[in-house]
């Protein structure tokens, strides 16, 4: 993101730092030791293990690349990930507009705003595991909450999980009141930062609430949308919990998204070694995508003083 | 995120386990978590949680009693049972005395070495070893060494049904195919879904295939594939078994949301007990836990026959299908061997054997027979162990015969069958290409 790429902002930025006297590269050590034990060993170990025939006991034995190429050639591999994209894509299709709209709005002052704000904010507080269960449970056909209400809304019966689209439908439905209140309040705090001065101008202009959102608000949380939308979608690439729990994958292997297939492989067939490459390999995609997102965004130019660059 | 997804799902089920489960049962400890007020030295059994494992946890707090040793219940929650304990047989967290389904299910684990070899105490001990059936004892076995001490009833998978319903609709519970397709219609036709089926689990729709190719093919076309011949599923029997579930499912014998019921959570036996399902196949403790569940229902109006015959089958209409029984294994690193014999001991004494069939099990220690007029439902009990008398063969559930990886790919190709995504044709020539792990 550095090179030969002309901007004033980094210079100005790299000055910024030198003045201010910011702490030296010490400071990260123990975030750096935290990550490398958390997150690059065990990747280590994961990149090792994918060229590795193991069941779980016993020593590793080496494969070479037989369970790359396996994985190649798989057609359940090819599924999730298809499944993947299409989790990925509906998540962030969804939760999106919901979290931005929703966000402006409890951005506004108002105490009522303030209460539903805090109520909206409340699934953050909660487990994944308990989100799906609970979810699960009001959805359930037979004995849900749903298959009370169904019929008096003129359905035949709530089989929401019967059908490929349904089944996806419930776990976007899900995913976004857990995780919608979160990129709300991206929003909420971005929209705070956009200079009053700039909606009293063009309201003065006379323009309308509409306009102001397209012209004035949308364009200043710019950075944000990127911020929330490259969390979305890497955190959409690696949903498992509510998966595993609200459709087991089903119907049959339909909502089978590609973290789930590593745990049945993994963990229900115990060919860990194949589970690792596959495991590996999603690794390399959910870098590569947040890697891309950011480079055609140019998220990585953004500075603190974009906000203060609009005016 | 992303990065470390194998590893980092340990950690997940850490959290489920603490999450999702201890949510819903508190007294619940997590798998390997440490003892309460038992100390440090007590052995770690593992259970699979159900309505019956109170019969274990009684045999527990009878040998704590006894002075042989001390020992503590962990009664792990059934979904992901296999997993957590493969982690903790891997770690340092192994259990001392764990619960599975016999030879097959615990080979991997004997040949790594990682359980003990119960023959010597067999040897030491014959009298131990004569409490059980010889043909049960032996599905404990892994070559020519044992490893498993019987802990359950016998579990043959039966046609369960709820006498109301059937009264209701003034029909008989099936005997014949023809019988089955009959009442699917007339069920069908009053709003009640004909068989009760928990399709979340693939297991249970597993129980369909298993039968159906018995009937149509006999015990040898699994047999085959068991002993490491895959060509056995292209037997025509398999074809057929499968074509026979696309048309039950095509005729509305499951309903249409069978996808999202369970049955660890109670959903499809609850669909049967409340009379929205006519009838279930399931295994034998389908019994433990409607009595746990409803014990009105179960007493008063839970029927039950054997899986129905089928015209032109070759497999013989007496035999059955499911899991001969459910045993106790030792691992390698037990803390205190010795304590552990006394404790697998519970398995063979009077009071263990009176506290199953009071779950409505049927014991397979040799004087069952004398137990089962104290049943819980000694005609249930009675059904049981004619039944499995005189079953001329007893075909392990494929899943728990199978190595995992080949179980495992099964599992997920039945899901397929089951949700339209695979013809049966398909089915079976996926079957023959799965890794044998």
């Amino acid at each position: 993101m550095s090179s030969g790429r002309p901007g004033r902002a980094v210079p100005r930025d790299a000055g910024t730092r030198l003045r201010t006297g910011r702490p030296g590269a010490l400071w990260a050590v123990p975030a750096l030791g935290f990550f490398a034990l958390f997150a690059l060993a065990p990747l280590a170990i994961v990149a090792y293990l994918s060229f590795t025939s193991w069941n779980g006991l016993g020593a590793p034995e080496w494969v070479g690349w037989a369970n790359w190429s396996r994985l190649l050639s798989d057609r359940d591999v090819r599924e999730a990930a298809w499944h993947s994209l299409l989790l990925t894509v509906g998540t962030w299709a969804f939760q999106t507009p919901a979290a931005l709209l929703l966000g402006v709005w409890s951005a506004g002052r108002g105490r009522h705003r303030a209460v539903l704000s805090a109520v909206f904010l409340l699934p953050l507080l909660l487990s994944s595991a308990a989100v799906a269960l609970v979810w699960k449970s009001l959805l359930d056909p037979n004995f849900g909450l749903v298959a009370e209400v169904a019929p008096v809304l003129g359905f035949d019966d709530a089989s929401w999980f019967s059908t490929p689209e349904g089944a996806f439908s419930a776990l976007l439905f899900v995913l976004g009141w857990q995780f919608i209140p979160f990129h709300a309040l991206l929003y909420q705090g971005a929209a705070r930062q956009v200079p009053e001065v700039l909606h009293q101008a063009a309201a003065l202009d006379g323009a309308g609430r509409a306009r102001r959102f397209w012209s004035i608000t949308l364009p200043q949380l710019r950075n944000t949308v990127v911020a929330s939308s490259v969390l979305m979608v890497v955190g959409s690439l690696t949903f498992f919990d509510t998966v595993l729990i609200l459709t087991g994958g089903g119907p049959g292997t339909s909502t089978t998204v590609v973290p789930l297939l590593v745990y049945r492989n993994g963990f229900e067939g115990f060919e860990m070694g194949y589970a690792s490459a596959i495991a590996f390999a999603l690794v390399l995609v959910s870098t590569a995508v947040s890697l891309l997102l950011v480079r055609l965004t140019g998220f990585g130019r953004m500075s603190a003083t974009s906000a203060r660059d609009g005016l | 995120m992303g990065v470390g997804e194998v590893l980092s799902r340990r950690a997940f089920l850490g959290r489920a386990a603490v999450g999702a489960f201890g949510l819903l049962t508190l007294p619940a400890c997590g798998p390997g978590g440490p003892g309460h007020g038992v100390g440090p030295g007590a052995l770690d059994v593992w259970v699979w949680q159900d309505a019956a494992d109170k019969v274990q946890q009684a045999a527990v707090d009878r040998f704590n009693a006894s002075g042989a040793g001390r020992a503590r219940l962990n009664r792990v929650p059934g979904d992901g049972y296999e997993d957590k304990l493969r982690v903790a047989i891997g770690s340092s967290k192994a259990p001392d005395v764990f619960f599975n389904w016999g030879g097959a299910s615990v080979k991997e684990y004997a040949d790594a070495g990682e359980l003990l070899d119960l023959t010597p105490m067999l040897q030491a001990d014959t009298a131990f070893g004569k409490a059980f059936l010889p043909s049960v004892l032996q599905a404990g076995m892994v070559g020519d060494r044992y490893y498993g001490i019987p802990m359950r009833g016998t579990q043959p998978v039966l046609v369960f049904y709820n006498k109301a319903v059937f009264a209701d609709a003034g029909v008989s519970p099936p005997e014949t195919w023809d019988d089955v397709t009959a009442l699917i219609a007339i069920f069908t036709e009053q709003g009640v879904t004909p068989f009760a089926l928990a399709g979340a689990d693939a297991w249970a729709e597993l129980m369909w295939l298993e039968y159906l190719v018995d009937r149509f093919g006999g015990p040898g076309v699994f047999e085959r594939v068991k002993n490491g011949d895959v060509r056995g599923w292209r037997d025509p029997a398999v074809l057929r078994a499968a074509k026979a579930v696309v048309d039950l499912i095509e005729r509305g014998a499951f309903g249409h949301s069978f996808s999202a019921v369970g049955y660890n959570a109670g959903g499809a036996s609850a669909l049967l007990s409340r009379g929205r399902a006519a009838m279930q196949l399931m295994g034998s403790w389908e019994y433990a836990n409607q009595l746990a569940a409803d014990p009105e229902f179960a007493r008063g109006r839970l029927g039950w026959t054997t899986f129905p015959t089928v015209t032109d089958g070759r497999g013989d209409p007496d035999a059955v299908v499911g899991n001969p029984n459910n045993f106790w294994s030792v691992t390698a690193g037990v803390r205190d061997p010795e304590a552990a014999f006394a404790f697998l001991r519970t398995a063979a004494e009077d009071a263990y054997a009176a506290d199953l069939v009071g779950q409505g099990a049927v014991p397979t220690t040799t004087d069952a027979a004398s137990f089962l007029d104290r049943s819980a439902d000694p005609a249930f009990a009675r059904f049981q162990y004619d039944l499995v008398q005189r079953a001329s063969t007893f075909t392990v559930s494929w899943d728990q015969a199978l190595p995992s990886a080949q179980a495992t790919g099964m599992l997920t190709l039945i899901r397929k069958l089951f949700a339209a995504q695979l013809a049966p044709a398909e089915l079976v020539e996926a079957l023959t290409a799965l890794p044998r792990g």
